[in-house]
């Protein structure tokens, strides 16, 4: 098999009294989406900081693209190629649409020490930008500000950056969250494609989307992975069954 | 062209004509003040890179309003008085003014880019508090250094030069420093539309994209802290010139809220805000200054007025919200 592109070896991270990561390992693979599905609170969003960078772990490694990245900023993961989206879109609000994805573009170039010429008129930047916006079908929206933007439009623009580093890997923390039906189903045609260019990382609640998509599951309750599988896998185990997908179906 | 396009031409020609009337009505004084409003603005078209466009609420902006009086005071001095800089290297001083530009935007960098790599560290209340000692630590160092009259200051008998311009005519040295202040504004202007600017931009506001996009939020603001404080040094050289003297009070933490407050009431963030902010500045403590030594009170009013219910200052308020750039 092929070695994992992404790769946790016993992530533990409490905040005081409240173990928020307990011993997650979990793996990448070339190809593939990987979907992170657990409750409110089971510790999704502090798996992903830690896995970017933006949260030191406790305890545990984090290997990427063949290397122990447990040390590096998240910059540096970002540089190497890992690319993520906010559960909170953090985008610049006051810039346009078009500013935001350029920033990304800007970004996986890696040179923003250019002080005096436009940056709109930075052909290479832009068409990075532009064909990105295409594909998650913002291109309409390019002018606008990103404030005047839907919650759903945010959710697609936080993609869109993501799509103009061309990483190695995706971390996704819940994409579809306030799309609406029409939007989640999109997207979720839109990621299927996508994970030939780069495998992801997804943590979605969306269960029609987590199971049309999703080729492996890990299931976080309270911390601690306790489940991983195919989708038959998980929906026909007694323990998630008790754990998570019980309480909510 | 938008609204504030046609505000910014208008400031533009405002800057050009106003002073040469008064200049052919023979009101030397009046071009005088507006001298000081051009190198004021000046001041504040530096701050507002860091405040405007970068986020950083600079209470230190003196330092390098002060070390730029200072270079021009010490270089002048010494080329009034035929002695070296550096008694050692020979280093003559010179009263030409470029060169002192030059240096003067050079130790303003310098020093903004030791202050800034300590400061940037910390971020909002703390940020404002490490700048602001700073200041107090250069205002107290320039009291206690007798080589350049403490705290009674340098005084500089004879204007600088500038090669084919008799600087002492007032509407002479206006134009130069309203030549300097309009290219100041066009890099501030070309600046904010670069891609450095948009980084910068997004550093402001959120940090943590920057850095998922591989870039490096600190290091582009303290980029922008140091070109902030190399026109604000440049500006504290023509000021000093403007007075033929300099002293500490230059270095004060006054002269760091003075012009965060101008710039404020003239807009943060928006090209012209520092220009109406430093002329209404200066009217202010002219129209005032003479009636009431607590001039500042009206001076407080209006930027309580700013702060509360015009966000983008006198800017916003003529132009209407920023249109994003672009
Ligand atoms: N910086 C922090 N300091 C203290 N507690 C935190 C911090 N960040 C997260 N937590 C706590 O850790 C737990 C896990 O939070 P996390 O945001 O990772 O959950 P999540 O699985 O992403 O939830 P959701 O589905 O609501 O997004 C929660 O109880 C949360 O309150
Ligand atoms: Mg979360």
């Amino acid at each position: 098999m092929a070695e994992p592109v992404l790769e946790t070896k016993g992530l533990t991270k409490s905040f005081g009294a409240l173990r928020a990561s307990e011993d997650v390992s979990i793996d990448l693979r070339p190809g593939e989406i990987h979907a992170i599905i657990g409750p409110n609170g089971a510790g999704k969003s502090t798996l992903i900081a830690q896995i970017c960078g933006a949260l030191r772990p406790d305890s545990g490694d984090v290997r990427f693209a063949g290397a122990d990245v447990t040390a590096l900023s998240v910059r540096a993961r970002a540089r190497r190629g890992l690319a993520r989206t906010f559960q909170i879109s953090a985008l610049a609000m006051d810039h346009t649409v078009l500013q935001n994805v350029m920033l990304g573009a800007l970004g996986a170039r890696g040179r923003p020490w250019r002080f005096f010429v436009p940056v709109l008129s930075d052909r290479g930047l832009r068409e990075t930008a532009e064909a990105a916006l295409e594909r998650v079908g913002l291109s309409d929206h390019a002018a606008t500000r990103t404030a005047e933007l839907s919650h759903g439009q945010r959710r697609q623009l936080e993609v869109a950056v993501a799509l103009t580093l061309r990483p190695r890997a995706f971390v996704m923390d819940e994409p579809m969250a306030g799309l609406g039906a029409g939007g989640s189903k999109r997207l979720t045609g839109f990621l299927d494609g996508l994970r030939t260019e780069a495998p992801i990382l997804l943590v979605e609640h969306d269960m029609d989307a987590v199971f049309a998509l999703a080729d492996r599951i890990s299931v976080l309750v309270y911390g601690k992975v306790i489940a991983t599988g195919t989708v038959a896998d998980i929906r026909q185990s007694d323990v998630v069954r008790e754990a998570y997908l019980g309480e909510g179906a | 062209m938008s609204r504030e396009h046609l505000v910014n031409l208008a400031v533009v020609l405002a800057l050009v004509l106003l002073p040469l009337a008064a200049h052919l009505m023979g009101e030397t004084y009046w071009v005088t003040l507006a001298t000081r409003a051009a190198v004021l603005a000046l001041a504040g078209v530096g701050l507002n890179i860091a405040l405007g466009q970068g986020g950083l609420v600079s209470l230190g902006h003196a330092v390098f309003f002060g070390i730029g009086g200072y270079a021009m005071g010490i270089l002048a001095y010494h080329a009034q008085t035929y002695t070296p800089v550096i008694e050692s290297l020979g280093l003559p001083g010179t009263n030409l003014m470029p060169l002192i530009w030059l240096v003067a935007a050079m130790f303003a960098a310098l020093a903004a880019l030791m202050i800034g790599a300590l400061s940037l560290r910390t971020s909002g209340v703390y940020f404002i508090m490490i700048t602001l000692a700073f200041g107090q630590m250069f205002y107290f160092f320039a009291l206690s250094w007798p080589t350049y009259g403490g705290e009674d200051g340098l005084s500089i008998y004879v204007r600088n030069r500038f090669p084919g311009v008799n600087t002492l005519v007032p509407i002479q040295f206006y134009g130069v420093v309203a030549a300097v202040l309009l290219l100041a504004l066009l890099l501030s202007d070309r600046l904010a539309r670069s891609p450095f600017g948009l980084a910068l931009a997004a550093a402001r506001q959120v940090p943590a994209r920057v850095a998922a996009v591989g870039l490096d939020p600190q290091r582009l603001k303290l980029v922008a802290f140091v070109l902030s404080a190399a026109l604000t040094g440049l500006a504290g050289a023509l000021f000093a010139d403007l007075n033929r003297f300099v002293s500490p009070t230059m270095f004060s933490w006054h002269t760091s809220g003075e012009i965060m407050v101008f710039v404020i009431i003239g807009g943060v963030g928006r090209l012209m805000g520092p220009v109406v902010g430093a002329v209404v500045f200066v009217l202010l403590e002219h129209l005032l200054g003479g009636i009431s030594e607590y001039w500042q009170i009206a001076f407080g009013v209006l930027l309580l007025l700013i702060v509360l219910f015009a966000r983008g200052g006198l800017i916003g308020l003529i132009a209407g919200r920023e249109k994003a750039h672009g």
